[in-house]
């Protein structure tokens, strides 16, 4: 379990540092001088620590680490998904297509699979569909000028029709590699346990943890976010770039496909609806101003995090419906978002 | 001559092209296609089956096409076709005379002040918060299927009530009364932003607001204006879209009616960069995506398959209007690989 503790301890000493409860986190990131880039990350790691604390107040076994394992195995896909997206949007772009890939690759793997197709050809299939449509997308957006909303929508609706021309029903997997992935469990201690899709999951974050924060591509791609005609200026690869982060935005896609797979184990036409809206939601709670040129990775993991935590506090709950996690989510978007528009006016 | 070069010069030329195509391409399918027949004093045909499915999002994509022209955007014109519905059919079920004007009216205009509230909403994030239109709107997108669903209690709320069917399949003078009332609609947002200084006032905010305000423009007031417009006009699709299944589906009413509505502005022509706009272009956009999904039917594809078709025209139509090939078909004298970037510039 060194990977996922990797995670919150990396920003809980950054917590730690500013000796900052709740109340005193602005004046305490002042005092100590914290960069205000990571107030918003802050803000969703607080949330996230509060929910925990407000969860484990009010229902039992709640703060377990089958409830933490849970929450990382459930959101794996999600955890993919928002990480290619962070790429795209602080390039200041926005890829609509991802939860129409999910169910392209997921269909693509299950009819594939239905037909006899061996496992180490369909996996690497599916996340290359991914891929190429990314590349698409990102011809597009760079070659033809068209804004990134239109591009990806329409690469939505083309992926959304494909799956449909493959198929109209739900495809059960009995493929033996998908079913040994999607059953096993690696128990880490007592109640911690994680399964292969929690660490590919955790590998892409640490992969584009990486490449966006250590590498001459990352600073490309927040150069362009920042100004995209002083980028050109400077003599940054920006063509290159941009039609590259579409691309890393959809092969995550066809990984989170190939996990929601995995996690579903069928494929079927439908799945991904709305859920390109959540990865941007989980994104955006992270800290990633939509504007491009500012956000972490860490910070889209922390936001999907946040998200899954809602959806698992009101199963705890159990008398609300399922339609309150909607709404918490939405309030809880304002909230940050208004939160990150005060900080945004302090700086000016 | 010159008229037909302006023509083709245009942004609409593309888009008109798109919708002439489909219309011959369903006519040589089949030829009663263009028929119009009168039958109990009302009109009939494919055609006429167009224009009325297509009130609803007509009366969207109006209201999309102002924001889009202050450079902003409305995701979530879809979550107020659903509450706007929800609250319509709720009031009507749980009233004591389902079937009465009064009550219909009533709960037309509960609906309706609901849904500008909203957009008011959504404005008031925008221009006094200060949020990125894309995001301010996604909190209602989010949320407001939620709140949907709350309204009626997670059920699919089914009415009974003639007065109310009237809004989405009723019939006046021959022609279909969500007809009139989205052209009517249309004709009147027409002429206030043609043939007043307004639609000149939103071209400017979404050019350049900073500009537009210190040369007096109440860019804040025109800013929510269109956003609250944009909500009513949603409300009122809402109720078109409720009243034609004479049901409220909190999940589904309205699903992806902010894409069709933001693809049908740009294929219009009206750029989502802000700034020039053209009604009549989202007109034809809104005609096309309709068309499109009709003939998808007629040539007997499976309906679930039309978002290929969409993505295909929208493709097509996108890259038709591009810089890099608008500047390879139209003549040397033009530049128009310049103008793009100046503007993003002077932005």
């Amino acid at each position: 379990m060194t990977a996922p503790d990797v995670l919150p301890t990396a920003d809980a000493t950054r917590a730690a540092t500013d000796g900052s409860p709740r109340a005193r986190l602005t004046r305490a990131a002042r005092s100590v001088h914290v960069d205000r880039r990571f107030l918003p990350v802050l803000g969703a790691l607080v949330v996230l620590l509060l929910m925990f604390a407000v969860g484990g107040a009010r229902y039992e076994n709640f703060l377990s680490g089958r409830v933490v394992s849970n929450l990382f195995i459930n959101n794996s896909y999600l955890i993919v998904l928002a990480v290619g997206m962070t790429f795209v949007i602080v390039t200041g772009g926005i890829d609509l297509s991802v939860g129409a890939v999910v169910a392209l690759s997921g269909i693509t793997a299950a009819s594939l699979f239905q037909s006899g197709w061996p496992a180490f050809v369909v996996i690497p299939l599916v996340i290359l569909i991914g891929s190429a449509l990314g590349l698409v997308v990102g011809v597009m957006v760079h070659v033809f000028e068209i804004q990134p909303f239109i591009a990806t929508l329409a690469a939505m609706f083309l992926a959304r029709g494909l799956c449909y021309v493959i198929s109209l029903s739900s495809i059960p997997i009995t493929d033996p590699t998908i079913v040994w992935l999607s059953s096993t469990q690696i128990p880490i201690g007592d109640t911690w346990t994680i399964t292969p899709s929690g660490i590919i999951a955790l590998a892409v974050v640490a992969a584009a943890f990486y490449v966006l924060h250590y590498t001459r591509f990352g600073r490309t791609v927040y150069a362009i976010g920042g100004s995209e005609a002083s980028a050109v200026l400077m003599g940054l690869p920006v063509a290159r770039t941009k039609v590259l982060v579409y691309v890393i935005s959809g092969t995550c896609a066809g990984i989170g496909g190939f996990l929601f797979t995995v996690f579903s184990r069928s494929g079927y036409s439908l799945t991904g609806v709305g859920m390109e809206l959540d990865a941007i939601a989980a994104v955006v709670i992270g800290g990633t101003l939509l504007t491009g040129g500012s956000g972490f990775v860490l910070g889209s993991v922390l936001g999907v995090l946040v998200l899954g935590l809602i959806q698992t506090i009101i199963t705890f709950q159990g008398t609300l419906s399922s339609w309150w996690t909607k709404i918490f989510i939405g309030v809880l978007l304002l909230v940050f978002v208004v939160l990150q528009r005060a900080i945004a006016a302090r700086r000016r | 001559m010159t008229a037909w070069k302006t023509f083709v010069g245009s942004k609409i030329f593309w888009p008109v092209m798109a919708l002439v195509a489909l219309l011959a391409a369903n006519t040589i399918k089949t030829t009663r296609f263009v028929n119009i027949r009168v039958q109990d004093g009302h009109l009939f045909g494919a055609l006429i089956d167009i224009l009325r499915n297509s009130s609803p999002l007509l009366l969207v994509a109006v209201g999309m096409t102002l924001v889009i022209a202050t450079r902003g955007i409305d995701l979530s014109v879809g979550a107020v076709v659903a509450i706007s519905g929800a609250v319509a059919c709720s009031y009507i079920a749980s009233s004591a005379d389902p079937t009465g004007v009064v009550t219909v009216l009533t709960a037309v205009g509960i609906a309706a002040v609901l849904s500008l509230v909203l957009g008011a909403w959504n404005g008031f994030l925008v221009s006094v918060v200060g949020i990125q239109p894309i995001i301010a709107t996604l909190v209602l997108m989010t949320a407001g299927r939620g709140i949907a669903m709350l309204i009626t209690g997670g059920q699919i709320t089914t009415i009974n009530s003639p007065p109310y069917k009237i809004i989405g399949s009723g019939y006046w003078l021959a022609v279909p009364v969500a007809v009139l009332i989205s052209g009517g609609l249309f004709a009147i947002v027409a002429f206030l932003t043609r043939r007043t200084a307004l639609g000149m006032l939103i071209e400017s905010v979404g050019i350049n607001p900073q500009a537009s305000r210190l040369a007096g423009v109440q860019a804040r007031t025109i800013i929510w204006t269109v956003y609250a417009l944009a909500g009513l006009f949603a409300g009122i699709a809402g109720l078109m879209i409720s009243s034609n299944v004479m049901a409220a589906d909190a999940n589904n009413a309205g699903l992806f009616i902010e894409l069709d509505a933001i693809l049908a502005v740009v294929i219009g022509g009206t750029s989502l960069a802000g700034g020039k706009f053209s009604l009549a272009g989202t007109l034809v956009g809104v005609l096309v995506i309709q068309t499109l999904t009709l003939t998808v039917t007629i040539l007997g594809v499976p309906p679930a398959v039309t978002p290929l078709f969409k993505a295909v025209v929208v493709i097509a139509v996108c890259i038709m209007q591009s810089p890099v090939v608008r500047a390879r078909i139209a003549s040397r004298r033009r530049v128009p690989v310049i103008a793009p970037v100046a503007a993003k510039v002077g932005a």
